[in-house]
């Protein structure tokens, strides 16, 4: 396998995924002296589950951020299909609203409006961001919260909802933007294993669906089971980028070393 | 004691009146203005350029380190000198209120800061403009917060409006003072005075409880 992989190389023959709905090109980010990212390029294919791989530091949280403009690289581009958007400069308010109409992020902490209910959280910026009517929103909301199993839970508070029950509703309130891409950073990582299988559960759903879904995770069996794609990171580079199966059968040792630590944990 | 009683009874409609016609009108309005100045203040001083921050920053430095009645003397004996002349009820509402501000800015401050990172990081990722993040999440979480130490704010401005007979209003306690004078019964009136302060107080004390009840109904334990 070689280190320097090719952006879109996994790209799949399915001709919808023709178009990326993503594309990085370039990409750097310093945090004072850090190397976050190292010059990353990458598609991020449609109506596919990329899975994005790697070592504490490596760069991916960084890097699913950056799809989002919650991190703001010094240099690159980013395309979620309105055009490239050149980082490093100041970026307009349109330009930003623009890119995160077109993707959501799902948090490792959940970060539920804590003074909302769970269709609150759900309808909350449906209503006040993309002039749907409460009627509406809440109609919508319901459905959602039912998709992830908590058609029960809608006036329950955050406080009062397990964390596999919380991040179910965050994933929900993601829904409600319906953006191209959901992104997902370590969606279980805060989460006992019983209440991540729950939230696996739902992401498992979501893959099936012919959603576009990039997931930061630590969990090989979560790759296994959903990645369509597999982008391996490591010191802010892409080693990897490829079908999953490659990931999982490579003997390149740095690949392998991760997979034993991380596998045995 | 039947002494006492007496002058009780005969004195509380005229402090009655003080205190509706002065006390309560200048505290609602000074405490609605200080909420005003409060926020606006404390936005500045976390999001403000820094020549800004800074104006903001000095005028809580001031406003904290002087004490009320020199300020009310200022703007109310001492601006007229440089052609600022404010009735006593204005003067007294203004000066209160930048008083009361300078405490509450700090409240409020305090308020946004406690509010963790992933509720704002939320707010961006759902593309909530600036002013929605402030309004729909940051206020309604923020107010549990502030809510104590602002009712505290009130209540010390409540008791700091009876020092305005010093700028020649008459309110409660200016009342209290010219009918202990002729009466010659301070203990007695001064006395029934503070009672119509703590009267005050406890209503406020209870409608902070039950504010503090309507804000909290997302958090179990409270």
């Amino acid at each position: 396998m070689s280190a320097a992989a090719e952006p879109g190389s996994a790209a799949p023959s399915d001709p919808a995924a023709s178009a990326p709905a993503v594309r990085i090109r370039g990409l750097r980010a310093e945090f004072g002296s850090l190397v976050a990212l190292d010059d990353v390029s990458l598609d991020i294919p449609r109506s596919r589950t990329t899975v994005l791989l790697g070592p504490s530091g490596s760069g991916k949280s960084t890097l699913l951020r950056s799809i989002n403009l919650l991190e703001r690289p010094s240099a690159g581009t980013i395309d979620l299909g309105d055009g490239p958007v050149e980082l490093g400069g100041r970026l307009s308010r349109r330009t930003v609203r623009a890119v995160r109409a077109r993707s959501t992020m799902v948090f490792q902490q959940f970060n539920l409006f804590a003074h909302l209910t769970a269709l609150g959280n759900v309808t909350l910026a449906p209503i006040a961001t993309r002039g749907l009517g409460r009627a509406e929103a809440e109609a919508r909301g319901q459905e959602l919260l039912a998709k992830v199993g908590l058609a029960d839970k809608a006036d329950a508070y955050p406080d009062r909802l397990s964390g596999g029950q919380q991040q179910r509703v965050a994933i929900a309130r993601a829904l409600a933007m319906e953006p191209d891409v959901l992104l997902f950073d370590e969606p279980t990582s805060a989460l006992d294993p019983e209440l991540a299988a729950e939230v696996v559960a739902v992401l498992a759903d979501l893959a099936r669906e012919d959603r576009t879904l990039v997931v930061v995770t630590h969990s090989l069996a979560f790759a296994q089971r959903v990645a369509d794609k597999v982008v391996f990171l490591e010191g802010g580079r892409v080693l990897l980028d490829d079908e999953p199966g490659a990931f999982f059968d490579s003997d390149d040792e740095r690949l392998v070393r991760f997979r034993d630590v991380i596998g045995s944990v | 004691m039947g002494r006492a009683l007496e002058l009780w009874t005969s004195s509380l409609p005229r402090l009655l009146e003080a205190t509706i016609a002065v006390t309560i009108p200048l505290s609602l309005a000074a405490f609605a203005l200080a909420l005003v100045i409060a926020a606006a203040v404390a936005l500045v001083r976390l999001y403000a350029p820094a020549p800004l921050r800074a104006l903001a920053s000095a005028y809580v430095w001031v406003f904290r380190g002087t004490p009320l009645v020199v300020q009310l003397f200022i703007v109310f004996f001492g601006l007229p000198n440089v052609g600022i002349v404010l009735p006593a009820f204005a003067a007294a509402v203004v000066t209160l209120a930048l008083n009361t501000g300078a405490y509450a800015s700090e409240a409020i401050r305090a308020a946004i800061l406690s509010i963790p990172r992933g509720q704002f990081e939320a707010a961006q990722t759902l593309n909530l403009s600036r002013r929605d993040t402030f309004r729909r999440v940051v206020a309604p979480q923020g107010l549990r917060i502030a809510l104590p130490p602002l009712a505290n704010d009130f209540i010390d401005l409540v008791k700091g409006t009876s020092l305005v007979f010093a700028i020649t209003l008459v309110d409660v306690f200016q009342v209290g003072r010219q009918i202990a004078a002729t009466t010659f019964e301070p203990l007695v009136l001064y006395v029934e005075v503070a009672a119509i302060y703590l009267v005050i107080v406890s209503l406020l004390s209870l409608a902070q409880s039950q504010l503090e009840k309507r804000v909290s109904r997302h958090v179990r334990s409270s």
